[in-house]
Formats: C-alpha cells, sequence, structure tokens
C-alpha cells in the first residue's frame, strides 16, 4: 500500500494560454517517465483539436513519479483541467479531485478574468493554491508586476512563487519541490469502506466504460463488488490502474488518496455518472460524496446532415461524443428546410464550435448548424411556461403573455485605454452596467449584466477586436429577466425558412434583419429568377433585399472535341447544387444558415 | 501525313469489321442500337467529312491530295456528302483553294473572329481584316458556294456598336453560315491571367440578342445556340454531334464517339507517330481517355445536346434510340422549367425557348 503521505494530487489552473499544458508537459518530463522520444510535444492534450486550438477541452489525469531534492520518492497524480469559462463544470469536477492546484499566471500578461474565476473555483474546493510565474523568458516579462498583483487581487502568498519558463523548461524544478512542501498529501482513510469520486470517463470498445476516480477511503481491486451511489448500477471490478503518460496501466489495487481507474465490463456510461460515487456494495459507505451540480446547455442549435443520408451516422456520433462529455444534449427535430436532424445543447459557443468540428473531423459529417439560441422561457396566457430552445416552435404571439430571457453576471478584465470601447460594446449588446474594480493602475474590472442571447453569437470575437486581444472574460447564469422579444422570420422567395428564425429583442430587431438580409444576398447566388430576401415579425416585412436573376449561363461551343469536358463541366455544376438546401424553388448555400453568425461588422 | 493516312485505315477496318459482323449475326450491333438497317446504312456510307483543328488550310496542295485518297480508298461517302474544311484567312492561296475543290471539298469555314484589325491584335490573330477580305474573293472566285464565317464577341473592350457593326458587314458579304460565339476565359490560359476589360454580363446578354436580331434580318436563321444559317445551309455535321450520330475522329488529340464509347487520341505527337499500325488493326493504342456510356448517360448526352438545337430534342428519335420518351424519364425537370418559361415541350419537339438558351448550362445540368 502506497504511503498516503508520498502522494500529491493536483491540478493546473490557468488563463487560456497563459501556459497550462505546456508546464504540464515539462513536469510530466522532468519527472522522467518518459524519454524525450516518446513526448509529443503536448502530451496531455492528446485530441488533435485540442492542439490545434490550444485549449484543452476532456479533463485528463497523469500519474508521475518524482524524485526530490530529499531524496524521497513521491507520486504525482497530476489531472488536467479545461481552460475555457465552458467548460468551468469540467473545471470544478477535476478541482473536486485534488488536493491542491497550480495557478499558472503569464509573466507579462498578469490575472485575467478567467484567472480569477479558476482560483475562486479552487479555494471553493478548499484546495490549497501555489502559485507559478510563467513565460520569464518573454521580453515582455514582468514578474515582479505580476507576483504584486497576485498578492493584491487574489490575496496569495507570491513573493516565493516559482518563476518559470514552461516553454524553455527554466526553473521547473522549483515547481516540482513546491508541489512537495506546498500541497498537502491526502487524507484519506484507507480501512474505512470504499468511498471513490467519479471525475470522468471514457469509453473503450474493448474494455467498455473507464471510469475515472479518485479514491477518498477504502481500497478497491479487482473483483470488488461495487455500487454507484446516485445510479444505483452495481457490478464487479475487472481491473483497477493508473493513468500512465496518454496510457493505463493496471495494478493491483487502488487506495484510499490515490487517483486512477476502473474498469467492469460496463457498457453504458450513463450508469457511470462523472460526479457519482462508487462504494464498495459488501461494505458500503454511509453517505456518497457532495458530487456535482448537473449542467444544463445554455446554448441550443440545429444540427442537420448536409446529406440526409447521414442522419443516423449523425446519431451515432452524437452519442458517442455523449458519451465522453455529459454536457452534450441532443434530440431529434425536424425542419422543413433542412430535413431530419437534431437540436443540440451546449454549455457555450465554444463548445458548440468544438463539437462541430469534432462531428466533422472525427466523425467525417458535413454539417449544416442553424444559428444558436438561448433557452427562453414562455409565459403564456393560460399561465403555462415553456422553455424555448428553437425559435420556430415559439407559439403563436396570441398565446403569449410575456417572455423572458437569461441573464449572465460578466466580468470583463480590461486595459484602462480599452475601456470605453468595451463599455460601447456591453452598451450596445443591451449590457447593465454593475460597476468597476481597479486591479492595478492600468487594468480594471468591468463588470455587467448582460442577456445570454447577446453574447452568443459574436461577442467573444468583437470583445477580442475592440481591445486588440487584451480584454477577458468570464461569465455566469444569473438568472432570467423580462423582455420585449420578438420572433425573426427570414422569408426567401416569398417562403418563410424555418431553419433561419431566431429571436431578438425589439429594439435591435430591425437591425438584425437589415445585417440579415444583406448577408443573405450575398451567400445565395443568383439563380433563374429574381429572389425576394425578407426579414419579418409576424406579417409585418421589416428588411428586403433581392438577388437578382442570373442572366447568362451558356456554353458557346459544344463540337465532337469538346463533349466529354462540357459534361464535366455540367457535373460540377451539379454537384455544387446538391450541396445546397431546397427550399421552395430556391437553393440555399449550406453555409447561409450559419451567416447570422457573424453580423457584426465593427 | 502516313501515320494519319494509316489511321484512316485502321477506321476502315473498325466499321468494315463491324458492318460484316451485323450482316452475319443478323442482329445489332454490339452496341445494341435499335434499327439494324440504319446501323448496316451507316456503316457503309460517310455522310460528312471535317477537317479542323489546328491550321489545315497549311497543308501543301500535295498532302491535301494525299488525305483525300487515303480517305475516299477506306470509305464510301453518300453522293451529297458534306465535305467541310477548316481554313484560316491569310493562310489561302489559288493553288490551295484548287487543290481543296479538286479534293471534293465542297464547304469551307472562316475563322474571321472580328472585322476589327485591333480586336484581332488582342485575340493573338495573324490576320487582318483585309487579308480577310482578299481570302474571301478568292474562296467565292474558285466556286465555294457553302461558307461558313466565325465571329466572336464579348471581347476585350469590344463594344455593343463594334459587334453590331462586325455583325453587319459580314453578313453583308452573304456567306452562307455564321458561328458567333462569345469569349469564354479558360482558367489556365495565359488570356485569362491578363486583365482584361470584358463587357459585362448584362452587355454580354445584349450582344448575344443582337446576334439573332441583326442576323435574322439578312436571312439568316439561328439553328443552335452559336450558329445561323440561310435556309437548307446548317453544317450537316456539326448537326450529327448534336444528335448523337457516331464519328470517327482521326489524327492527333482528335475524339470521337463510337459504339456508344468516347475516346480520344493521344496528344502525344511521338506516340503517334510511333504507333505500331501493323499489330494494332483497330489503332487501340492511340485511344485515350475511353469512356464507355451507360444508357443514363447517353440518354442525358441526348437530352443536352439535343437542346442546344434551336428545334430542340425529337422525342421520336429518342423513342427509338432508348424505347422510352423523355416525359416519361424527365418529368419533373420538363414540368420545372417549363412552368418557368424556359422550355416549350410540343407533340414531338422539347426545345430551349429564348430565355432559357441564355441559361441552357442550368437546365442542361439537370439531366445528368
Amino acid at each position: 500500500m502506497t504511503d498516503q503521505s508520498k502522494i500529491r494530487n493536483f491540478c493546473i489552473i490557468a488563463h487560456i494560454d497563459h501556459g497550462k499544458s505546456t508546464l504540464a508537459d515539462r513536469i510530466i518530463e522532468k519527472t522522467g517517465l518518459l524519454t524525450e522520444r516518446e513526448m509529443q510535444a503536448q502530451i496531455l492534450d492528446n485530441m488533435e483539436l485540442e492542439r490545434e486550438r490550444g485549449i484543452t477541452i476532456k479533463s485528463q489525469a497523469c500519474r508521475i513519479v518524482y524524485k526530490a531534492k530529499s531524496g524521497e520518492e513521491y507520486i504525482f497524480n497530476l489531472i488536467d483541467t479545461p481552460g475555457h469559462v465552458d467548460f468551468n463544470y469540467e473545471v470544478s469536477r477535476s478541482l473536486a479531485a485534488c488536493d491542491g492546484a497550480i495557478l499558472v499566471v503569464d509573466a507579462a500578461q498578469g490575472i485575467e478574468a478567467q484567472t480569477l474565476a479558476n482560483v475562486y473555483m479552487a479555494l471553493d474546493h478548499d484546495l490549497d493554491v501555489v502559485p507559478v510565474i510563467n513565460k520569464i523568458d518573454l521580453p515582455s516579462a514582468q514578474p515582479q508586476r505580476v507576483i504584486n498583483e497576485i498578492e493584491d487581487v487574489i490575496g496569495l502568498e507570491a513573493q516565493d512563487a516559482p518563476q518559470i519558463s514552461a516553454k524553455t523548461g527554466q526553473n521547473i524544478e522549483d515547481v516540482l519541490e513546491a508541489v512537495v512542501a506546498r500541497i498537502p498529501a491526502p487524507k484519506g482513510d484507507p480501512d474505512a469502506p470504499l468511498k471513490a469520486l467519479i471525475f470522468d470517463s471514457v469509453y473503450d470498445s474493448y474494455k467498455g466504460v473507464i471510469v475515472f476516480m479518485r479514491i477518498m477511503d477504502g481500497v478497491v481491486k479487482k473483483g470488488t463488488p461495487i455500487r454507484m451511489m446516485a445510479t444505483g448500477f452495481t457490478t464487479e471490478v475487472v481491473e483497477v490502474g493508473y493513468f500512465g503518460a496518454g496510457q493505463f496501466i493496471p495494478c493491483d489495487e487502488l487506495s484510499a488518496g490515490m487517483v486512477g481507474y476502473l474498469t467492469a465490463s460496463i457498457k453504458n456510461v450513463r450508469d457511470t455518472r462523472v460526479g457519482d460515487t462508487v462504494t464498495d456494495s459488501s461494505r458500503p459507505c454511509r453517505e456518497a460524496l457532495p458530487g456535482y451540480k448537473k449542467v444544463n446547455p445554455m446554448v441550443y442549435c440545429g444540427m442537420y446532415p448536409a446529406d440526409g443520408a447521414r442522419y443516423g451516422d449523425l446519431r451515432d456520433a452524437l452519442e458517442k461524443l455523449q458519451l465522453n462529455d455529459a454536457s452534450l444534449f441532443y434530440e431529434p427535430e425536424t425542419s422543413v428546410a433542412l430535413g431530419f436532424g437534431f437540436r443540440c445543447g451546449f454549455l457555450g459557443l465554444l463548445h458548440l464550435e468544438i463539437i462541430q468540428e469534432r462531428l466533422e473531423r472525427e466523425y467525417n459529417l458535413d454539417l449544416v448548424t442553424t444559428a444558436p439560441s438561448v433557452i427562453y422561457k414562455v409565459h403564456k396566457t393560460n399561465g403555462e411556461v415553456i422553455d424555448l430552445t428553437n425559435p420556430t416552435n415559439l407559439p403563436d404571439p396570441s398565446e403569449i403573455d410575456y417572455m423572458e430571457e437569461p441573464i449572465v453576471d460578466a466580468e470583463i478584465m480590461v486595459t484602462t485605454e480599452f475601456i470605453g470601447a468595451i463599455m460601447d460594446l456591453c452598451q450596445e449588446r443591451r449590457g447593465q452596467y454593475l460597476g468597476m474594480e481597479y486591479m492595478e493602475e492600468t487594468r480594471a474590472l468591468l463588470k455587467y449584466k448582460l442577456p445570454l442571447n447577446e453574447i452568443i453569437y459574436d461577442f467573444f470575437d468583437a470583445l477580442k477586436s475592440r481591445s486588440r486581444g487584451y480584454a477577458s472574460l468570464d461569465y455566469e447564469l444569473s438568472g432570467y429577466q423580462r423582455s420585449e422579444l420578438v420572433k425573426l422570420d427570414i422569408l426567401v422567395n416569398k417562403e418563410e425558412v424555418d431553419a433561419l428564425s431566431f429571436i431578438v429583442h425589439g429594439d435591435t430587431a430591425y437591425e438584425r434583419g437589415r445585417k440579415m438580409c444583406e448577408k443573405l444576398k450575398d451567400e445565395i447566388p443568383r439563380q433563374l429568377f429574381e429572389i425576394p430576401i425578407q426579414a419579418a415579425i409576424g406579417s409585418k416585412i421589416i428588411a428586403r433585399e433581392t438577388v437578382k436573376a442570373l442572366r447568362k449561363d451558356v456554353l458557346a461551343k459544344c463540337y465532337g472535341g469538346d463533349i466529354t469536358r462540357k459534361k464535366k463541366l455540367l457535373e460540377k455544376q451539379k454537384e455544387g447544387k446538391k450541396r445546397m438546401r431546397q427550399v421552395g424553388n430556391v437553393e440555399i448555400p449550406q453555409k447561409a444558415f450559419m451567416s447570422v453568425l457573424k453580423l457584426d461588422d465593427k | 501525313m502516313e501515320a494519319l493516312c494509316r489511321e484512316i485505315a485502321a477506321a476502315r477496318n473498325m466499321a468494315a469489321d463491324r458492318a460484316a459482323e451485323g450482316r452475319a449475326a443478323g442482329n445489332p450491333s454490339p452496341a445494341g442500337k435499335t434499327g439494324e438497317n440504319r446501323t448496316e446504312e451507316r456503316d457503309r456510307k460517310v455522310s460528312s467529312v471535317f477537317l479542323g483543328g489546328g491550321t489545315p488550310s497549311l497543308l501543301t496542295p500535295r498532302q491535301i491530295d494525299r488525305v483525300f485518297d487515303a480517305l475516299y480508298q477506306s470509305f464510301s461517302l453518300t453522293p451529297d456528302a458534306e465535305i467541310t474544311m477548316e481554313a484560316n484567312p491569310g493562310t489561302l492561296d489559288e493553288e490551295r483553294l484548287r487543290a481543296m475543290k479538286e479534293a471534293g471539298v465542297n464547304r469551307l469555314s472562316l475563322g474571321l473572329q472580328s472585322t476589327e484589325d485591333t480586336l484581332l491584335r488582342i485575340l493573338g490573330r495573324i490576320h487582318t481584316w483585309r487579308d480577310f477580305r482578299e481570302s474571301w474573293d478568292l474562296v467565292r472566285k474558285h466556286g465555294f458556294d457553302n461558307v461558313n464565317i466565325d465571329l466572336m464577341f464579348a471581347l476585350p473592350e469590344q463594344t455593343r456598336e463594334i459587334w453590331q457593326n462586325t455583325l453587319r458587314t459580314a453578313a453583308a458579304m452573304s456567306p452562307e453560315h455564321l458561328s458567333c460565339y462569345s469569349l469564354i476565359l479558360e482558367e489556365g490560359t495565359p488570356f485569362a491571367a491578363q486583365e482584361l476589360r470584358l463587357p459585362d454580363e448584362e452587355t454580354e446578354y445584349e450582344m448575344y440578342e443582337d446576334t439573332s436580331e441583326i442576323l435574322s434580318a439578312y436571312g439568316y436563321r439561328q439553328y443552335e445556340i452559336s450558329n445561323y444559317a440561310r435556309e437548307g445551309r446548317a453544317c450537316r455535321h456539326n448537326i450529327g454531334y448534336w444528335i448523337r450520330r457516331e464519328y470517327l475522329g482521326l489524327g492527333l488529340g482528335a475524339s470521337s464517339l463510337w459504339e456508344n464509347e468516347r475516346f480520344s487520341n493521344t496528344r502525344d505527337l511521338k506516340q503517334y507517330l510511333e504507333w505500331d499500325w501493323e499489330h494494332d488493326r483497330y489503332a487501340d493504342t492511340l485511344r485515350e481517355e475511353r469512356i464507355p456510356l451507360s444508357r443514363e448517360e447517353a440518354m442525358a448526352e441526348f437530352m443536352i445536346l439535343g437542346l442546344r438545337m434551336t428545334e430542340g430534342v425529337s422525342c421520336r428519335a429518342f423513342l427509338e434510340e432508348f424505347g422510352r420518351t423523355p416525359e416519361s424519364l424527365y418529368a419533373e425537370i420538363l414540368e420545372k422549367y417549363r412552368k418557368l418559361g424556359l422550355l416549350v415541350c410540343s407533340k414531338d419537339r422539347i426545345a430551349l425557348t429564348r430565355p432559357g438558351i441564355h441559361v441552357s448550362n442550368r437546365i442542361m445540368a439537370e439531366f445528368l
């Protein structure tokens, strides 16, 4: 049995791009479990997509052995966390498996909105937070300024914080020693009944569900009869083990304080809910761990296969993704314009984009995605309240008493020179100013209440472009608020296109409708007849554009030697047409359905 | 020249062997054509010959002689066969014209392109308007009474007025036939790489309308997207392409439709010259890009090519060829474009309307 005093369970938290994954790689490298040749550029981010976007999506874990300067050997369980606001929930569940956290702060950028959010979350979980100043190799690095900032803003002792460069590997040893010295060892009781927290799971086609867990008390080994305390699912353990770098390494048993996995021929991921407690069914623990709140998707959109015949493939792909991503929601829906597809729910727009890209890349699906929507509460005159996730399902206005929309509390960290620009942006997005705190002379934290539907479209992009990349955002749902909302319909050639309908605030409806028509005019190619594009609220047309009729499309010459080539040309034309959606007589390119996403022209 | 003459002989082998097989078996040829008599008839007689591509008028009188000798030795032609030769203005002289006439050439096609020297220069043509006039006089003097003139519109720097003048000038010379093509820049050609001031789409549309209007005033009837002729002077050879008659293309890079297969010859001169004709009875080793056509493809071609002609597709001919009517196969497409006023369907004919011609690609693509 491993001596608990030699175990350190911790995670690394940071604002996006502050170097969390790079530090994780260096730690793994320095602990010598791997040769350099085995090192992929970034070990923990083993999904291709994560690598490209520089963000970590799925929390993962890695067990490493560190021989400290004192000569003692320590087992480190490094649990990776996602760095984006959309994935707060996943951060939270990773934190619950840890005893401490390394806080990485960029020596040039300093504290960002996300840094604060993550630190507060770690402190909520009673974790000891060890600050580390990264990127000291940058010419613009100001470590001392950042140390002061950490002390002033967060209130963490930071004078002794390791100053490192994860990129060059400079002073990584300091981090490892700080982990040994400052992160507490686990304090579970190995003799108590088994109590383990599920913090993640993956599906493997040979082993079934692989459950990632932190053992709080007791021991688990092959043959242990187990029960999931929330779902009630019982089974017998087939294998236990720990996480090597990117692989599962079986071992005899896992005991209190350890982090590892178990397999038990579990076919359905739903039986092993993340946040649930695993116990010994023959000797159960008295009460389950607090677990996690089930997170609810905040953003919904329709996802349709570009080729209707691949509906089944899309369903299978969503099912598989959901196994690893409990926060993904989907249910079948049909659209007049797009056929059979799914209404999918996401934690945020980034989550949506990542799922979309994974479906396209990993499952080779060509998708049409409709404009994202939040959940509106529609209070009907008969007293009924419905949660509306698809604008098409909005009841007739005569049946609606009033509507409510979700509101978030947003914190935006920005350098003082851009405060004006960002305040303008929040104003345009119907923000309600709550206050401003100066972090230091040149940086402030702006607090706003913002309608969620104003930030799901292109708020991130707008924020970045209006602050030259210097603003950062964190938000959380604060509740619902009554609002004057209307459904904006788009008519193409006088026919309503259900997949293009969206809900907007009455004051911005005209502007959005106009931009939408302009955008669609550019997206829809000219056809054999003139196509009016109209935006309407109810029966009232509020904007109109026209796609002029195609005038000429002729092959002048077609003699004996031309025929094969000309046929190919026509076939190509026909292929292009196949990729479009037929609405009435009009062919609409797939990407037009997403054009509502890019209406901000500033 | 030698290789070409040998290929002509190989073509004869193909045609003759098929005719023999057909007679022996007493049933349709392998391609499954209906109408045995028609097939046999066609195998025996050639109804048109077209000598074009490149600049065949550069052939010396002796070479002209040899090609046609080889042709007449291998094939018998119908008495009224149309024998066309392409010629570039400026390459014609009395001797050559005489040789053509003697060889049996009874139709000439002259690439004038424009009556404006500035436009001819932009197009990279070696001749001038004056060169053409001289060639024209010679052609008429040697008794060629079935002559086509090629013209181009939608050229860089060309205005509608210039085009209208060109049309009137050319029509006033009273050729029997005019082909008028709009300039289409093909990707990858040096022409496309240049920055050219091309007429806009609307102007091009108007120029096309001007063409049929002006030429009709001079007594020409449009019978195909780009072709106009005096009564009875439509090019029978080209019509053959559009009603999907079989043809054999001979020479470097030439294309064929034979037994429901499209293929073309190698473009590699060395390969062509080194062709092992003694061991390759049908010149198979010269053929490239062999594309056998399925029934569906053949039917689609029949529609696409047929719609190029103003009189359109003959439903009866379609039925005879494929055993089904276009109406039964393409009901939805026909209905859709009829409603839009782009197609007309009469008893036996399906044709593009005037507005339909302008957007013909869109309609044709539907049949694929």
